[in-house]
């Protein structure tokens, strides 16, 4: 009895280990694409961003080491705690090799966090927030797109020079805000210009009256607006309503993308400056992908869309170069291999997994102005990445000595 | 310059009329609520969606048939209450004899149904709708930028508000409403048709969320979450007041509009839970709300 009591348990521990043994190059790639798809953020990233995933998939030609490569995707709502769980299941019971996207600073931090402990690859797209790369880096984790420090030096950078010396913010009330805020406010600063206050919104809110008035009361020359998606739309629209920027207040949009441009309509937004790392009307390579992705989905791609389609490819690319699935193989040959696509310009990766390329200073054209449905912006000028991004050896990050 | 509690008087005022802007949106919505509630005690989850259509109808009237602002106030409450009445007709009604959980169920598939449809065909960033020339502009008050729209606003939702006070409280067809929420049996034993009055008064409770969604839509971007961002904070609205109170709707509407703006000056953090804290408090003290009647 005793002894087939052992012998079963010494079968069962040789069926666990014989699925580990499988499960660590199991028969399938499979990469998860998690972001919001029904909030605020739907649009900046959503279903678009999944597309965009298989598109790279699909461009590979569906097989990486000869298996076949999957996506699967999931709405995290912009909840951490939803977006972790999803996170933790994806990891433990359905294979997945890596994560992506990730809009929302607050959920990309805690799926990072939840990826460097399962030893799982992540690479976000979607979130902004250089905490990413910074104290709270990954070895495993990667961030692609853009972040806050691009989105200071590039917008806040050029209505500083513009003459814009006396700032106040609408910051939206969580990591990613603060990170903007904080990290516009010392470009400002360090250019010569002051912070004249800020006031935190809830994430979503409706209404920006209230904050418009303070923030015009304040009277300074720009109003910086730390915040995203429809929340920005929002603001900028009540921002004409009340006469602030017919009143000589500039706005600085400091995260907006083609997608916030289409849904508030170029009347309201012309003469806006922002900042992106991919404009589809750029040259012909970045054009080709734009109307392949429009045929898919309708719409044009965002900084979102196309670094999302970026970083699959480039993962499943470092998956073929290192011979396997393995995480930690794959994460060296991610920080290794350099980054050179319809996307990305002259990229290269950090030691602290930051993608470091070229960024865009564009303005939103005048009505009339544009030649083509969704022909949107001017490109003023080209943010070299080593500008753009904070240099690794100064972003906090341990892993870079 | 005069300080209260280290705030600009002048500060304070613009706060307060934005508070009365936003109320004005607020009383509106719970009115319709409380109409419905008070009548047909059906919990409507679908409000916020039906707010929403309210805009969107308005929207796709400009876009296809070039149908202006104006018009669209009345056509596009009238097209969303006539939607109401059928869903009414030959759904709602059926869940009268059940519990009220299955009004509230029933009710709440029906928003995310509809907001999952608009989501999938319009996106979430949402369609920009341009305030009418006659409105468009605005006037120095001295103490702030007053929008002339914003100004409407409140207006005319002040005078809808006292016009449905008045048409259920002062008018015969009022009193049938309201006896027949008292004995509906009885009151058909009159001869008076109680099934099409409960149509109507569903569709008048939708017809009043879309002429708020109308109004909505040309401050806010007209997207599928406006609604969703509302509702929540409406219910509260109507709790505080006194579920089926409809003076104590339209009345706490104004009073948390104003409540809600003083704090984002405050305290902007709380600005979007200091209703449901208000809320806490008044359960507490009144269960049956301000202006409820104990039951």
């Amino acid at each position: 009895m005793r002894t087939n009591l052992i012998a079963s348990l010494a079968i069962l521990l040789a069926g666990s280990t014989a699925a580990l043994a499988q499960s660590a190059s199991d028969e399938k790639v499979k990469i998860g694409i998690l972001n919001d798809q029904s909030g605020v953020y739907a649009d900046f990233g959503g279903k678009s961003s999944v597309e965009a995933a298989k598109m790279a998939v699909e461009d590979f030609g569906g097989k990486v080491l000869d298996v076949p490569v999957e996506i699967v995707d999931a709405d995290h709502q912009n909840k951490p705690d939803i977006a972790s769980n999803i996170a933790r299941q994806w990891y433990d019971t359905e294979q997945v090799d890596a994560i992506m996207e990730l809009t929302t600073s607050s959920v990309a931090l805690a799926v990072q966090a939840l990826s460097k402990e399962k030893q799982k690859i992540n690479i976000v797209t979607g979130a902004a927030t250089t905490e990413l790369t910074g104290k709270q880096c990954s070895p495993y984790g990667f961030h692609w797109a853009y972040d806050t420090h691009a989105l200071a030096v590039g917008t806040g950078g050029a209505l500083v020079k513009q003459g814009g010396d006396s700032w106040f913010f609408l910051t939206a009330d969580y990591a990613f805000g603060y990170s903007l805020e904080e990290q516009t406010s010392t470009y400002v600063k360090s250019a010569g210009g002051n912070v004249l206050g800020s006031v935190r919104h809830p994430l979503a809110s409706n209404d920006f009256s209230s904050f418009l008035l303070q923030a015009q009361s304040s009277g300074a020359k720009v109003i910086g607006l730390a915040n995203a998606g429809l929340d920005t739309a929002n603001a900028i629209k009540q921002a004409a309503e009340f006469g602030i920027t017919a009143g000589g207040q500039n706005l600085a949009a400091l995260l907006f993308t083609l997608a916030e441009v289409h849904g508030l309509g170029v009347e309201a937004a012309q003469g806006l400056t922002l900042t992106e790392g991919y404009y589809w009307n750029l040259d012909d390579q970045s054009r080709e992908f734009g109307k392949r992705f429009f045929e898919r989905t309708g719409s044009m791609p965002n900084m979102v869309h196309a670094g999302t389609y970026s970083a699959v490819m480039q993962y499943l690319k470092a998956v073929e170069k290192a011979g396997t699935d393995g995480t930690e193989e794959v994460a060296k040959a991610l920080h290794e291999m350099p980054v050179d696509d319809f996307f990305a310009r002259n990229g290269t990766v950090g030691a602290n997994g930051r993608m470091i390329h070229d960024m865009y200073l564009l303005q939103v054209k005048k009505p009339g102005e544009s030649d083509e449905p969704w022909d949107y912006f001017n490109v003023l000028s080209t943010i070299p990445g080593s500008e753009a991004y904070i240099d690794p050896a100064k972003s906090g990050c341990e892993l870079v000595q | 310059m005069t300080m209260i509690f280290g705030i600009p008087i002048q500060a304070l005022l613009g706060q307060l009329l934005i508070g009365l802007i936003n109320g004005s949106f607020y009383a509106l919505l719970s009115l319709g609520l409380a109409v419905i509630f008070g009548l047909l005690r059906v919990i409507n989850f679908a409000h916020g969606a039906q707010y929403m259509l309210g805009a969107f109808v308005a929207l796709l009237l400009l876009q296809y048939f070039g149908i202006n602002y104006w018009l669209a106030l009345f056509v596009a409450p009238a097209i969303v209450g006539i939607v109401g009445a059928v869903v009414e007709r030959t759904m709602l009604s059926r869940l009268y004899k059940l519990d009220a959980l299955y009004g509230l169920l029933f009710t709440f598939g029906l928003a995310l149904t509809i907001e999952g449809t608009f989501r999938y065909l319009y996106g979430s960033a949402g369609q920009p709708y341009s305030v009418p020339s006659l409105l468009a502009g605005g006037t120095n008050l001295g103490f702030m930028f007053l929008p002339i729209y914003r100004g409407w606003v409140v207006v005319i939702s002040l005078i809808v508000c006292i016009g449905t006070w008045l048409l259920i409280e002062k008018t015969k067809l009022g009193s049938y409403l309201r006896a027949a929420t008292e004995n509906a049996v009885l009151v058909q034993a009159f001869g008076v048709n109680v099934p099409l009055l409960l149509t109507l008064t569903y569709g008048l409770g939708a017809a009043l969320a879309a002429f708020a969604g109308v109004l909505a839509a040309p401050i806010y971007q007209v997207s599928p979450l406006m609604g969703t961002n509302l509702i929540i904070v409406v219910f509260a609205v109507v709790v505080v007041g006194g579920m089926g109170s409809i003076m104590g709707a339209i009345v706490t509407g104004y009073m948390l509009g104003i409540a809600e703006g003083l704090t984002k000056v405050f305290y902007p953090e709380a600005s979007n839970i200091v209703i449901f804290v208000i809320m806490a408090i008044v359960l507490l003290i009144r269960p049956a709300g301000l202006f409820g009647r104990d039951a």
